[in-house]
Parts: C-alpha cells; structure tokens; sequence
C-alpha cells in the first residue's frame, strides 16, 4: 500500500518546552515527558503535569506497545489506519499503524515504533508497526 | 441556588434550508432570531441576553449583535462545538436566576453544505499553537475516524454489532420520512446500512449524519414572562456539562463526558431516565447516539447494542422514541453542530407540535443531550432536561 503523505503544521520551535520531544524524534527516539510526582508518562508532549500542574521530566520509552483502538480511514485515498497505541510505560498515543495491510490490524496486536518523515521539512515522527 | 425552572423556553424555530448557497452564515443567525422571537411572541427589543458559539461569524457576541441590532446587558460565547447550544441554555439559566438577563436569544447556523465542505472525513489543521495539533495531525484524524475508534473499542469490549448500530439510522429515518425539510426521507433498513460504503471502519456512510446548511434559535425567559405569553409552558429543569479528554494518556474511548453530564441534571430535574418520554440524543454518528443512551442511564453500560435493536427508538413501535424530527443522521446537521435542534424537537414533542405520526402521548418530560467536539480525543457533553408545565 502507498504510503501517505504526512503533514505537519508549525515548526519544532512552535511550542518551545516540548523541545525534547522533537529533539527525540530527529535522534529516532521516542522521549515523552513523566509527572515527576506520580511518574506517570503524558500524551500528548507537554511541558507541565496535567496530573498535578507541577514538574516533567522528559525520558525515552520503549517503543513497545499494543493498539488499543484503530480504524481504517477508507474514505481516504491511500486509506491509513489511525490508532491509539497504549505504550508499554503507560499512555496511549494516537498513531498510524503503517508497514501492514490494514485488513491485518487487531485490537491488542503487539507493535513496535518506527518513523517516517513529515512533508515540507516536518520532523520525522513516531509510526508503530507490528512487531 | 436551584436553577430548576428559573427558565422556560418560549421560542425554538428551526430555519427549513438545508442548503443556503444565496445568505451567509449572519444572515442566517440574523433569520432564526426573527423566526425564534417570532415564535415566542416577542421582539427584538425585548432581548438583553444574547449567546452563540464558534459558528456566529466575527468575535461572537461582538459581531452578532451588532449586526441583529441588539442591546444586551449579558452575553456567553462558550465554543464546545455541537453542544454549546444546550451549554448556552444552562448559562442563560444561571443569567436569569442572579438577574442578570429576562429574555435570553441563542443562535446557531453555518453552511458547511454550501461551502464543499468534507465534515467528517478530511482531517481539519489547525494552529500549531493548539496544543495537541502537532502531535495529533499527522495521524490524520478526521471527525469520522475519530468517532470510529470509539466504535471499534466499544465493539470489542462489550460485543456491539454494526447491525445494532444501525439500527439507530433505521429508526431515524422511520421519523424522517414524515419531515418534509428533512435532507434524507427515504426509510432505511438495517441491511442499507451495513451494505453502505465503509467511510472509516467500523463506521458506513449511512452510520454519519448529514452535511446541511441552516440553522436554528432559542429563547430562553424567566418564568414570569413565559407565564405571560401564549405558548405552552416548557421549563427547564435539569442541566449539566462536563468535559472529556485523553486524561493525559489514560484514555478510555467506551464512554462520553454524558456519564457526568447526566447526574447532575438528572439530580436537579428530580427525575430519573425511566420518566422521559422523548429523547433528541447528539447523533454526529449511530455510535455517538449508542453511548450517550448508555452513559445517560437509559439501559446499562454495554448493553447499548440491544437497547436499540429491534425499533426501541421508533416513535410509536419502541419505548423510547428519540429525534423524531430525523435527527442529524437524517434531517439537518447545521453549521456541522446539531445541539441546538436537538432541543428544537424536543420543545416540538413538549408543546404536542411535532408530526402527528410522530408525536408522542402525553409527552410531558424530555432531554436534549448534546456532544460536541470529538469523542475520541476531546469533547464536550451537556444535559438539558425539560418539562411540559
């Protein structure tokens, strides 16, 4: 299947705290911000807890994960598959699931993290395979 | 304080287009005010409280009534898309409870229809300082594959057919048949339904509701003017909004922001889900309609699926009838937002105006809930609850 085109919108520099999170993506590690108080991972990136207004420290996760959800959009030409993937350290992460045919997608599949490139010089982002 | 029936509705018209390629978006606010007033028995000149959401054109109440002439003394523009509009109700109640407003006009219309666009399916970006907006578009969500996902969810966790879900297109289009402005007239079954194209899975295109042009608009007083006018008496009494997100992570995608909504309005009505005769329930999608039942208390968490089977939502065949105008699923989605006729029809039911095939008994007590936003990612729920004094 022919790969969708990614967009993007604003730059890396746009929100300026969510910084490790795109310094991540550019070094192809997935580096999300933890509640340093509860320790819970956050999605999406952001550089305050919304568990307790207070501080995040930004860490690498595993990549590793499985899909809570998806749907195949085939209204769209190629048609994608949007996912939320519950990570291994906690959150779910909305997502495409990519590498695949779509026919093959089930809830709980194990999946693993790989990147594509956005358009017009976008970052590389986070995609989840099967694993 | 109490809001319970610190306000009465005593206006709701619904403009007839569904497609209006000749008046902008003002002019259609500007005509459902008139055709609201109008209904109610009023003026203009009577209003001193005035609300509309994101779809009003310009900077909200600003523009607007500038525009429609008004003078004011309280104004909200609360923006939680296709359920500002019963928001705007629990605002307005809480204006005229502390005295701040009498006559309180909300509005709503847009033109979604006329200006080509692709509601559900083309993801929407918007600016980059919105803060999910970098980290969800490139994913591509759309309204349609949004509302899916909690579809897909629900199904594996609670066993939810496509086949229960349509039947919630079935029933809306058993009342549609006898609308005449409605976009959609023809009865479908079950089977046209899941035989429809897949537009997002699990989600067919007879799952979605309508893109239309139009509008519609509500007045809201206090219970001394109501008494004076010569419409029957519809009191608010019962309210409530939450709103419902990915929680920072934990998302769940099987209930919506009703499940808090609910209990509030239903503590302050005094009333519980068995009373109600007529339900207008936010059907964006079947789905959106399957778990608002739900987390509303109509039948338990899960069981969805078989409470809408079988025409339990047809006026006259089920026990409760729900849109009995067609609904977004087959008569107006206005502006993209179907909070406001959603309350429309249900005033329709409590004064006895709706379709004779339609009208339910001694319809006495009603709720209009409204989603707006999206339901898998964040959205808001609000619970109007009425009574036919």
């Amino acid at each position: 299947m022919a790969q969708r085109k990614i967009p993007f919108v604003g730059t890396v520099d746009t929100n300026p705290e969510t910084k490790p999170f795109f310094d991540g993506c550019a070094a192809g590690k997935l580096v999300l911000p933890q509640c340093t108080a509860t320790k819970k991972f956050i999605w999406y990136p952001r550089g305050i807890s919304p568990f307790t207004l207070g501080p995040v420290e930004w860490k690498e996760v595993s990549g590793k994960g499985t899909i809570y959800t998806y749907s195949v959009m085939e209204r769209a030409n190629p048609p994608y598959v949007i996912a939320y993937v519950e990570l291994a350290e906690g959150p779910k992460m909305m997502t495409n699931i990519v590498n695949c045919d779509p026919k093959d997608v089930k809830i709980g599949m194990a999946v693993s993290l790989t990147w594509i490139q956005t358009e017009d010089g976008g970052p590389q982002m986070p995609f989840f395979a099967p694993a | 304080m109490s809001l319970k029936g610190a306000g009465y509705i005593v206006g709701a018209w619904e403009h007839p287009t569904r497609k209006a390629t000749d008046k902008s978006v003002t002019l259609l606010h500007a005509e459902c005010a008139k055709g609201a007033l109008d209904d109610a028995g009023l003026t203009k000149d009577d209003v001193d409280a005035y609300y509309c959401a994101g779809d009003a054109p310009g900077l909200g109440p600003m523009s607007m009534i500038d525009y429609m002439g008004l003078k004011v003394r309280h104004m909200d523009s609360t923006d939680v898309g296709g359920s500002s509009y019963q928001v705007a109700v629990g605002h307005a109640l809480q204006a005229i409870a502390t005295g701040r407003a009498n006559v309180c006009l909300i509005t709503l219309a847009g033109r979604p229809r006329s200006e080509g666009m692709a509601t559900g399916t083309a993801p929407r970006a918007g600016s980059p300082a919105q803060p999910e907006m970098q980290f969800e578009y490139p994913y591509g969500p759309a309204t349609a594959n949004m509302y899916a996902m909690c579809a897909m969810r629900h199904m594996h966790e609670y066993g939810t057919t496509s086949e229960q879900l349509a039947w919630i297109k079935v029933a809306a289009s058993h009342h549609a048949q006898y609308n005449p402005h409605a976009m959609l007239r023809d009865v479908v079954t079950v089977e046209d339904v899941v035989n429809s194209p897949m537009v997002a899975s699990p989600l067919h295109r007879l799952d979605c509701c309508v893109i239309s042009d139009g509008g519609g608009a509500l007045i809201v007083t206090k219970p001394e003017i109501a008494k004076s006018l010569k419409r029957p008496l519809v009191k608010v009494i019962g309210v409530g909004e939450a709103a419902k997100n990915q929680a920072g992570g934990e998302t769940e995608l099987t209930y919506s922001a009703a499940r808090w909504s609910g209990p509030p309005a239903w503590e302050m009505a005094g009333i519980k889900p068995s009373d109600i005769k007529y339900a207008s329930i936010y059907d964006s999608f079947t789905i959106t309609v399957l778990m608002q039942l739900e987390d509303l208390g109509f039948c338990e968490k899960g069981q969805g699926g078989k409470f809408v089977m079988d025409g339990n939502l047809i006026s006259g065949v089920g026990k409760l009838p729900f849109n009995t105008d067609g609904g977004g699923l087959c008569s107006n989605h206005p502006a993209n937002r179907g909070g406001i006729t959603k309350i429309i029809e249900a005033v329709r039911q409590l004064r006895g105006e709706a379709h004779a095939k339609v009208q339910v008994p001694n319809c006495d007590l009603a709720i209009a809930h409204g989603t707006g936003g999206s339901l898998g990612t964040r959205h808001v729920g609000s619970t109007v609850i009425l009574e036919r004094e």
